[in-house]
């Protein structure tokens, strides 16, 4: 059985400076409770991984607007205007990562492997004080692993042994970021006893902690 | 060049279109005259990813006895129409944060899932704006240095892995030319476009350089000339494009 917790006491784990993934693509998939609870508990000096900052009335967002974010390890800003500001003034730090790129290397943490070889970015700023390594004649440029402290996902249904189902286009990096972090603390919609083994898309063993967002844990 | 075919081009335009010195489109023409020109690149049964923005409009019109499969990064293959009605689902988006509707066989998946398809060649075209684009094929759309950093998201695995790279954009930024001999900003990817498609013409991008094969009936080769700085050949079989 894994335990079942209020967004607050989850929240609580994470301290300052620490490294946290947020699943979601914008707020699709986002887990917003646990948002909420880090702006209310004001952890600060966090480095972020995801896909994007969101809007800044939103999610993600809000972690940047409230400036409780020093770096930011993503793909796109470009919804965020906020995200650009403290970039531009010196603020947070920003690392683009292409979207293929940042998911494999979240999966390469989670599976184990030492990097990953990508043919993206190859002939562009990227490759800049990157190892390239040539296959078969082809050209990749070598990733490092990427791993965070805590990950933070959702899901639509989970059941008390932690495992976990999706509806629509809620996956996003949620399944793989599940793998590659010492805690991983899900949102979910609906809590149920079981969920045929047929449909489970994130085996349980992978998660630490559920909240539901119903709010009758809280 | 083959000067013979421009004047006979040339011998066409002004038989058949009335050209006027203060000649303009407006931001609504324009974007339908490449919409409507990117749409008949799909083939039937063709997988495609479409960028945000303008190349989105492209699906609008895809003949309806051509099937279709939209397919967006953050994990939707089978993207339908806009969402209407009284109870929009909003756990299904499209890459732009537009509530989507599905399609028949439509599938649902993860970010890894999604990228696969796109760095890995499984995506038989792919249609991006960008902000400047070169005769090596090389294509610039994701930021400007100290002024606009929104990030590449998926369009860089995307340019890497699609099959057919179809840059779809205005001919030019407020009188910038975008189609040059060496792209300035920093690069999406570097030698992977095979087609561009404007307002005024369409290139293919060939290892010999670029070919122009169609033209805007209300522009002339030498306009079209006048506002790129790329070399490009004219193909023996240049057409006027269908406005």
């Amino acid at each position: 059985m894994k335990k079942i917790v209020s967004a607050k006491e989850a929240i609580s784990q994470i301290k300052d400076g620490a490294t946290i993934m947020v699943g979601g693509f914008l707020s699709c998939g986002t887990p917003d409770k646990l948002i909420d609870e880090l702006v209310a508990q004001n952890v600060q000096k966090l480095t972020m991984i995801s896909n994007d900052t969101s809007i800044p009335t939103a999610d993600k967002g809000k972690l940047i607007v409230n400036k409780q974010v020093k770096k930011v390890i993503t793909t796109h800003i470009g919804t965020n205007p906020e995200t650009g500001r403290q970039m531009t003034a010196g603020e947070l730090d920003v690392e683009l990562v292409p979207m293929g790129t940042l998911v494999e290397r979240i999966r390469a943490k989670g599976t184990g492997m030492g990097g990953i070889l990508t043919p993206t970015g190859v002939g562009t700023i990227l490759e800049e004080h990157k190892e390239t390594i040539n296959v078969d004649g082809k050209k990749f440029i070598f990733e490092r692993p990427i791993g965070a402290d805590f990950a933070l996902i959702y899901g639509s249904k989970v059941d008390k042994y932690g495992n976990v189902t999706f509806h629509g286009t809620t996956r996003n990096m949620n399944t793989i970021m599940a793998t590659a972090a010492d805690t991983v603390i899900i949102q979910a919609d609906e809590l149920v006893d079981s969920i045929n083994p047929d449909d489970v898309v994130i085996p349980g063993l992978f998660i630490d902690y559920i909240v539901i967002n119903s709010g009758e844990n809280e | 060049m083959n000067l013979t075919i421009n004047q006979a081009l040339q011998d066409k335009i002004e038989q058949q279109y009335q050209r006027s010195s203060d000649f303009a489109l407006t931001k609504e023409q324009i974007r339908e005259i490449i919409a409507r020109r990117v749409a008949k690149e799909f083939k039937d049964g063709d997988v495609v990813t479409l960028g945000i923005g303008l190349p989105t409009a492209a699906a609008d019109y895809v003949p309806e006895e051509k099937h279709v499969i939209f397919q967006s990064e953050n994990g939707l293959l089978g993207i339908g129409k806009s969402q209407s009605g009284a109870n929009p689902d909003p756990h299904i988006i499209n890459a732009g944060g537009g509530l989507v509707e599905v399609q028949e066989g439509a599938c649902f998946f993860d970010s890894a899932t999604a990228l696969t398809m796109m760095r890995g060649g499984h995506i038989d075209a792919t249609v991006l704006g960008a902000l400047q684009v070169d005769e090596e094929g090389s294509i610039a759309s994701w930021m400007i240095p100290g002024k606009l950093i929104p990030g590449m998201g998926g369009s860089m695995d995307l340019v890497v892995g699609a099959k057919r790279v179809i840059v779809a954009m205005e001919h030019t930024s407020k009188g910038e030319k975008k189609i040059l001999k060496k792209c300035t900003l920093p690069l999406t990817a570097y030698r992977e476009v095979d087609l561009i498609i404007t307002e005024r013409c369409v290139f293919e991008v060939t290892p010999d350089g670029l070919i122009l094969t169609e033209v805007n009936p209300h522009f002339t080769i030498d306009d079209i000339k006048a506002s790129v700085t790329a070399d490009f050949k004219v193909s023996e079989n240049v057409k006027l494009m269908e406005i």
